[in-house]
């Protein structure tokens, strides 16, 4: 990483303080704004946010509390020629995962070219013997990703993480563009912006298009959200979900296995379904299969899967990908599976396992940031430049007694976007995540996606954990 | 849709008239209490305990019968789980989890009523604000039954949901009258006081009637004329008769949607029967009490066939 004086790459503002191609007309507008008529229309976002109710679930000690995520007025904008380089590299990355987890599953040709080590596998809680020899229909495993993805300059846009799990965050993408419609509907006349609103609907095709054999062809698929109900912290957007798809929202205790199909039930009894897009993790889909203690779950879901009786979105073992060891290999593995250079590159990664990694992670640890293998969501994980030097000493403990567990990253100068701050613009590090749609119909990637933002001055943290926020993403129209 | 779902709107609308009820009895209590010495406010606010259902939970955390205290204990106890506070939080999680078969404009209603009545009563509540709390929730009621007759479908989830507000309903009435039958005996009536007999007044009101009643009878007041009212006019939207006729039409709209009748419906079709073939004096002969304790019973009965031939859970 090369560190000049100030490395930060601003999207609105260039250097020299002139509005970058991007912003003009967004700044043009800004520039005729109230401010306190903006502050004002911030607060009542804020407040319509909790009225209706778009919030998360916090876990403290006592109860579940919901919160916001706080709302960033000022929109992160992306012009219509960035977005198409970006949205090729995500579509490159997206394919390459999916027949990376097809290969996974049967012959493993990566392992045996020795690009991919085996034992990145083998005790990989993630890696789910089950699927093994089974291919889900449409050959369709990543249903749903949502790529991370950070900039640190005009054409530096790298991958930060891979989202094929249970990728969240999709509703705050479609509410924060409501929510700019609806404060500032002349905003959009004049800056031609390109809609997400059709993501539900975009979302219902492209798990349609992947009915199981078993769906008898008349009609719609029958299609389901799976929750794992009103406590989860992420329950307001499968309701949204749910709702926007005209999908019914189930609970595992709805459903139950009866003559080889996943059935709901329903007021007038037992009806089948073909599609479940399921929001829980792969242990509490199916107590037979995977967690035997577990009452959670619907007993003999997996086989029901297997004879071709459901599709499950995104596909058991998927989760795999999210791994950031593995992400540390993902470079072989877009060119191993598209004969293709990344578009996209990763950031650069020390994999702590390997001793010489981990004697320059411990030399350099105040300047990296150190992350879990497993970890999500901006748990466990050490921002080297501004963790105290307890905290440090703390982690280095767990590191140097688990050192396979951690991967670390130079701290990268993300870019920046103003936020509304008191005194006006004041520039915040942002990242985005897009989120694709994949069917046998094709990639189909929602221009934009949801940007978070560190509402701290100088700070990284961009999860909601952490104190993060988010912003409407905008992709201009040519 | 699905049974739980059933299961949620069905409940939501419960909890919902069942806080309404409560802010009900809670005014007439006030009221009472207020134009009354200190001892008959001490009985009055026992006798609104009572008709709650709520005086033995009371009394394991309360000696005496203050007006702050039994209000604050219907109101926002924690540990009650029938307090309003209980019950508005269980109609929003009810309604949180039945979001996707319901509109915009209903989960609004019931959200923002939520706030604003968990924010009236996150302190406790004193005389001065207990007139907000208790309009409130009588505002949340009225606001969230208008937001469902103006923007739901006329489908099964509607028709879940105003069963579960007219059972809820007909057991509340039935429940104040049942408390409070002794009053309308006609042989315990004491002379000379017909006209303003605190009592009477206490029922109507705690029901909403008081107004419709004396309108209807030209300031008359009876107890005949205030239990015919309030079991068999089906004018009077809290009335038995009325409740019944409306779970009546609602449990024909499921029968129609669903192409088929169930014993709820039987059930239903029976008690309606019994209704309607009664007259005030012949429900007399039999005994009030004797009467409403059969009603109840029928009632619980009906909800209980809904919940499971609706399949409302395994």
């Amino acid at each position: 990483m090369s560190r000049d004086r100030d490395p930060t790459f601003d999207e609105m503002h260039g250097a020299d303080g002139s509005i970058r191609n991007a912003y003009a007309g967004y700044s043009n507008w800004f520039e005729e704004q109230d401010p306190q008529a903006l502050r004002r229309k911030h607060r009542e976002a804020e407040n319509f946010f909790r009225r209706t109710g778009i919030t998360f679930n916090v876990y403290g000690q006592d109860e579940a509390e919901e919160r916001l995520i706080p709302f960033d007025p000022v929109p992160r904008i992306i012009t219509a020629q960035e977005w198409r380089r970006l949205s090729k590299g995500i579509e490159q990355r997206v394919r390459a995962i999916n027949a990376f987890l097809h290969d996974l599953y049967h012959r493993q040709e990566i392992v045996r070219s020795g690009r991919v080590p085996e034992w990145l596998l083998r005790d990989n809680a993630a890696f789910l013997p089950n699927m093994c020899g089974f291919t889900p229909p449409g050959g369709i495993y990543t249903h749903i990703t949502g790529i991370d993805l950070v900039r640190t300059g005009p054409d530096d846009f790298h991958v930060l993480e891979d989202n094929a799990r249970t990728p969240s965050g999709v509703s705050y993408m479609l509410e924060n563009r409501e929510t700019m419609m609806a404060m500032f509907p002349e905003l959009f006349t004049r800056v031609k912006v390109a809609p997400v609103s059709n993501y539900p609907r975009r979302l219902a095709r492209s798990l349609a298009a992947c009915a199981p054999p078993a769906f008898d062809g008349k009609g719609k698929p029958a299609i389901a959200v799976l929750t794992p109900g009103i406590y989860n912290s992420a329950y307001y957007e499968h309701s949204f979900l749910a709702d926007q798809m005209g999908a019914e929202l189930v609970e595992a205790g709805d459903l139950r296995v009866i003559d080889g199909r996943v059935q709901m039930r329903t007021t007038r009894g037992y009806k089948p379904l073909d599609v479940i897009y399921r929001r829980v993790d792969d242990d509490f889909l199916d107590p037979l299969t995977f967690n035997p203690e577990s009452m959670l779950g619907v007993p003999g879901i997996m086989d029901v899967y297997r004879s071709g009786g459901i599709t499950i979105a995104n596909a058991p073992g998927t989760g795999i990908s999210d791994d950031k060891a593995l992400y540390s290999f993902m470079p072989e593995i877009v060119e191993f599976y598209t004969g293709e250079k990344p578009l996209l590159p990763n950031v650069e990664t020390w994999r702590c396992m390997e001793p010489d990694a981990l004697k320059y992670v411990l030399d350099n640890i105040e300047e990296l940031v150190v992350k879990e293998v497993h970890g999500s969501g901006g748990y466990g994980m050490l921002i080297g430049p501004t963790a105290s030097k307890r905290e440090i000493a703390k982690f280095v403990q767990k590191l140097k007694a688990n050192p396979q567990n951690y991967i670390a990253q130079p701290t990268l100068s993300l870019s920046t976007v103003p936020i509304l701050a008191k005194k006006g613009l004041s520039p915040r590090h942002v990242d985005l995540r897009p989120f694709v749609l994949m069917s046998p119909n094709g990639i189909d990637i929602t221009p934009g996606g949801l940007t978070r933002v560190a509402l701290k001055q100088g700070s990284l943290g961009v999860n909601s954990s952490q104190g993060g926020g988010t912003k409407d993403s905008w992709v201009l129209e040519e | 849709m699905l049974g739980r779902s059933a299961n949620g709107v069905f409940w939501m609308f419960r909890y919902l008239e069942r806080a309404e009820n409560c802010a009900r009895l809670l005014d007439t209590g006030f009221r009472m209490a207020l134009t009354s010495d200190s001892i008959t406010a001490e009985q009055e606010w026992s006798s609104v305990l009572e008709t709650a259902g709520m005086t033995q939970s009371y009394l394991e955390k309360n000696g005496t019968f203050t007006g702050m205290q039994v209000w604050n204990y219907i109101l926002r106890e924690k540990d009650n789980p029938n307090s309003i506070r209980s019950l508005i939080g269980q109609v929003r999680t009810n309604a949180r989890a039945v979001r996707n078969v319901i509109t915009a404009e209903l989960w609004l209603a019931v959200n923002e009523s939520y706030l604003q009545i968990n924010e009236l009563l996150s302190r406790p509540v004193t005389q001065a604000n207990l007139g907000d709390a208790i309009a409130a929730v009588k505002r949340e009621a009225t606001l969230v039954r208008g937001a469902m007759d103006g923007s739901m479908l006329r489908n099964d989830i509607y028709n879940f949901g105003r069963i579960g507000s007219f059972l809820e309903r007909a057991d509340n009435t039935a429940r104040i009258l049942d408390v409070k039958y002794y009053v309308l005996l006609p042989s315990l009536s004491y002379v000379g006081s017909s006209l303003d007999n605190v009592q009477w007044e206490t029922i109507l009101r705690s029901l909403g009637a008081e107004r419709a009643y004396r309108w209807l009878n030209a300031g008359n007041m009876d107890a005949r004329g205030i239990a015919d009212f309030l079991i068999l006019d089906g004018r009077f939207p809290r009335s038995l008769a009325f409740c019944y006729s409306k779970i009546r039409t609602n449990l024909g709209n499921l029968a129609l949607q669903y192409g088929e009748e169930l014993h709820a419906h039987e059930l239903m079709r029976k008690a309606d029967m019994r209704l309607n073939d009664a007259d005030i004096e012949a429900i007399f002969e039999q005994g009030l009490h004797e009467f409403l304790s059969d009603f109840i019973a029928d009632n619980f009965e009906i909800g209980r066939a809904v919940e499971t031939e609706y399949r409302f859970s395994e």
